[in-house]
């Protein structure tokens, strides 16, 4: 019996899993993907919210505040990447101007710090490829990006050094509650693809299948629509097309399309939003990529749409009721929610984390570990060391000598590292999200092959075994002729 | 620091042809700086034959085109590093690479010839919408797992572009064992050679669907089927003539990227239509001293021309070395006769794109490529307005290389020369 099963690695999971890790209790992390990150928080615009969007009082508004004041201590702490480097919100009339002082006005009432409006003249000195037709901006200096796998691979690894067990390809299929004589709940029962797990406490933090397990579990039903946003990704080339994220004013549907460089120096643009039925349809549209492009061309001029080198799309797990659903369900002792986690959820992650392990561990009275680790080193970046430092570090371990992504200019070191590492790469995407090592404008036309030989070598499989994202997503099938 | 006459970037058919030339010449301090295990570069995974028609009239396959100059680079006693990496270049021709023996190491070159080639576009430069399973593969990645790996990427296929090695993977995939299901093109004409679409494509009774693209991918963890959609003249899918493929691959053959990220890194001017550097007669780019051959400079479909045109770049990177090319520099200095190439009507560019009547030999190449298919056509070129050279053809097509030969006698005749048209005209 496990004191809390967590059902979900993704952000809302892994930070939950990670601030638990700070108590002595018995913690397991069920994910139905081969890796953490394989869901909503692998595909979303790596936005560090300031906090203006959403409404005063909300959920989203109180953990958004919190997760980007947090951000930057976790980010030193953790080893990943982050920048605090503004957003815009820009409109473009005169008739725009009440709602953009609207924004400013709920920003102030939740608390982000240093909000301003610019006049158009501002606004273009600081972006000057923002449209000409720009009125005036409100400008966030405490928004950021940060690089969203890293992010949720670091509060995986790091909860799993402080003793949080992971099963992954471990799918939930039911939910029993757990009955004493007096019918009182006094835990859970979850079924899943891989065996009977026990646990006292449930945090479900399973994105868009949120409303699937709570339903399991209580009378008053939640639905979770996926929205579907589509997105597309510049060579790095066109990153310096803008310094900060521009928005446009906010719609019925969210924030809109918006225009941000990346933390890697990319330029990204989405995402659109359709609501659609498919839990997994994580496809792109023709006409949504046409609409991403379009619409970025609105707020941003001259986008070097040439230099797109891939483009995705990923589900937001929208709740009906517009806020992040936090909290235990009322008919079911011990079932924490943690739902409805859409943006600004990247942003909101450390303080989700922070709430739903504080309110585990008073319900259980959990004490804190002496133990506890609290930082964790990622990957070592040679392309970040002067000259001596890397050619010692290539003196120590050759395979930081030996260049396998040619466009990310990325090390077999770096690969191994990512393999080697706790809960570490088992495919090309879980390279590719640790290193960035196919991520480059060949999207691994070039390394895909050289990456499968290390990952064979290294968990010792066979090249047959070598998938792009776990399940059947083989790269070879055979051998040459061996159907003649 | 370790210092060097010519350090060359890339030691496949350009790097390789480059450094015999500079060798030949009388430089004897040349480095080739290859990042892959060999020399030879993509020839190594080109196991079909057709090479060398041109250069040694006779057929080869990739690697044996490629062993008769890596042969002579070792019989001239040229200096090679394998595995090492070119991570930077800099203006003043430092050029810093890496490998896993001597870690980063600079060195000072007199002069650079860029010649590290090109690479495919990627899915994501179509923006082909649907899902993103595995099973996607650019021809070239498919042709290394097959050719040089011995592994099958899928069995069954279907191939979106029909460039050189989309074409020459339909028939490799076919030998192999798969089944390759249809060919689409964007375009209403083949981007690759006609001899591959007849010795590829028809004798094997695979598809060809002209003006056709991939408008979705179904399938989550592996490609289960891709839609095939009919396009209209701007390039728009057809609503209605979508069709369905089941298949477990896609292979793409939509276009070669020169690869540039260097010499951009060092401020080399580029050429926008050709993604390659721009450069004069003396396949000189805008550095002095820094010269480019084969698909870094322009993607070419033949190798034999890319031998070419790198012998030339190695001979004017060794008369740059020797002081030469100041001496015509001293010559030419009173004589107004640069001209500037221009493409017009069908022609999209030109290499060179300057021509120093002094720095000329007696003959130069001038290669480019044409934007359409043009049917009983002339090759056009002007002086200053004036018609010069009228050359007929029966066909050109955006799928070859064209060229036609300038002589420095042609070009004394108009001593105040400015600018030199080169375009297509329909009969």
């Amino acid at each position: 019996m496990y004191d809390v099963i967590i059902i979900g690695a993704g952000v809302s999971g892994a930070a939950t899993a990670r601030e638990l890790s700070r108590y002595k209790a018995r913690v397991c992390v069920l994910e139905k993907e081969e890796d953490v990150c394989c869901g909503t928080s692998k595909a979303n615009s790596a936005i560090v919210h300031a906090g203006y969007d959403a409404a005063t009082g909300s959920l989203k508004a109180k953990l958004n505040v919190r997760g980007n004041e947090r951000m930057p201590f976790l980010a030193k702490e953790l080893d990943f990447a982050y920048k605090q480097s503004g957003s815009l919100v820009i409109c473009r009339s005169v008739d725009e101007l009440p709602d953009l002082q609207a924004l400013y006005e709920r920003g102030v009432a939740n608390g982000v710090k240093n909000l301003c409006i610019l006049n158009k003249e501002e606004v273009l000195e600081m972006e000057p490829n923002i449209t000409d037709d720009v009125y005036a901006a409100l400008y966030a200096p405490t928004a950021g990006i940060v690089c969203p796998f890293e992010l949720n691979i670091a509060l995986a690894e790091n909860a799993y050094i402080n003793g949080v067990e992971f099963k992954f390809d471990t799918e939930v299929k039911d939910i029993n509650k757990l009955k004493s004589g007096s019918d009182e709940c006094e835990g859970y029962e979850l079924h899943t693809s891989k065996g009977v797990f026990k646990a006292k406490y449930v945090v479900n933090a399973a994105g868009v299948y949120a409303d699937k397990f709570h339903n399991m579990v209580s009378k008053e039903k939640i639905r979770i629509i996926p929205r579907r946003g589509d997105y597309c990704l510049l060579d790095r080339e066109a990153g310096g097309h803008v310094n900060r994220t521009i928005f446009s004013l906010p719609g019925k549907f969210g924030k809109g399309i918006l225009v941000t460089p990346t933390v890697h120096g990319n330029l990204l643009l989405g995402p659109t939003a359709v609501e659609v039925e498919d839990k997994e349809g994580t496809n792109t549209t023709a006409w949504e990529l046409s609409q991403v492009l379009e619409k970025a061309g609105m707020s941003v001029k001259n986008i070097p749409v040439k230099q797109v080198i891939t483009s995705f799309a990923g589900l937001r797990a929208h709740e009906e009721c517009d806020d992040f659903l936090i909290g235990e369900v009322e008919d079911s002792k011990g079932f924490i929610d943690c739902a409805g986690i859409e943006s600004p959820g990247i942003a909101s992650c450390p303080a989700i984390g922070e709430m739903v392990a504080g309110l585990i561990k008073d319900k259980m009275g959990l004490e804190e570990k002496d133990d506890f680790i609290p930082t964790r080193k990622g990957i070592t970046k040679p392309g970040a060391l002067s000259i001596e430092e890397r050619n010692a570090l290539i003196r120590e371990n050759p395979a930081y000598g030996n260049i396998i992504c040619r466009c990310e200019m990325i090390t077999e070191g770096e690969i191994i590292d990512a393999i080697r590492r706790p809960l570490g790469a088992k495919s090309l995407d879980g390279v590719k999200r640790r290193t960035r090592a196919g991520m480059g404008r060949c999207q691994s036309g070039f390394c895909a092959p050289r990456t499968m030989e290390i990952l064979a070598r290294e968990c010792n499989k066979s090249m047959f075994d070598i998938t792009k994202s776990g399940g059947d997503s083989k790269i070879v099938v055979g051998t040459n002729k061996d159907v003649l | 620091m370790v210092y060097c006459d010519i350090v060359i970037i890339g030691g496949g058919p350009a790097g390789l042809a480059a450094a015999i030339s500079a060798k030949k010449n009388g430089i004897d301090s040349i480095l080739i700086l290859e990042r892959d295990k060999e020399l030879g570069g993509i020839l190594n995974q080109c196991i079909h034959n057709g090479f060398g028609l041109h250069t040694f009239k006779e057929e080869l396959t990739g690697p044996e085109y490629a062993d008769r100059y890596i042969e002579q680079v070792k019989a001239l006693g040229i200096d090679y590093k394998l595995n090492t990496m070119v991570m930077e270049i800099s203006s003043e021709k430092i050029v810093t690479a890496m490998n896993r023996t001597e870690g980063l190491f600079e060195i000072q070159a007199k002069a650079v010839i860029l010649a590290m080639g090109c690479r495919e576009r990627p899915r994501g430069a179509l923006n082909i919408p649907g899902y993103r399973p595995a099973g996607i593969y650019s021809a070239g990645t498919a042709q290394r797992l097959v050719n040089i790996e011995g592994y099958m990427p899928g069995r069954e296929i279907v191939i979106l572009g029909s460039g050189d090695i989309g074409l020459i993977m339909a028939r490799r995939m076919t030998l192999e064992g798969a089944k390759v299901k249809v060919v689409a093109e964007l375009m209403p004409y083949s981007g690759g050679l006609k001899r591959n679409i007849v010795q590829c494509l028809n004798d094997y009774d695979i598809p060809l669907k002209l003006s056709h693209t991939v408008v979705d991918i179904k399938g989550r963890e592996r490609v289960e089927g891709v839609t095939i959609a009919e396009v209209d003249e701007k390039g728009k899918p057809i609503q209605g003539t979508e069709e369905f493929y089941p298949c477990d691959t896609l292979l793409l053959s939509v276009g070669l990227i020169p690869e540039n990220e260097l010499s951009r890194g060092m401020g080399v001017d580029i050429n926008p239509v050709t993604s390659g550097p721009r450069v004069n007669e003396s396949l000189e780019t805008s550095i002095d001293g820094v010269f480019a051959c084969g698909n870094v400079l322009h993607v070419h479909d033949l190798v034999d021309y890319v031998s070419e045109e790198a012998a030339a770049a190695g001979k004017n990177a060794a008369d740059y070395v020797k002081g030469e090319i100041l001496k015509k520099d001293i010559a030419g200095k009173n004589v107004e006769c640069d001209a500037i190439l221009k493409p017009a009507s069908g022609v999209r560019y030109t290499v060179p794109e300057k021509i120093r009547v002094s720095h000329m030999e007696e003959n130069l190449t001038v290669r480019f490529r044409v934007g359409s298919v043009y049917k009983n056509c002339c090759v056009r070129v002007d002086f200053d307005g004036k018609r010069v050279i009228n050359k007929k053809r029966q066909i050109v097509a955006p799928g070859e290389m064209e060229e036609i030969m300038l002589t420095k006698d042609q070009l004394l005749q108009y001593p105040d020369l400015k600018t030199i048209t080169v375009m297509i005209e329909e009969v």
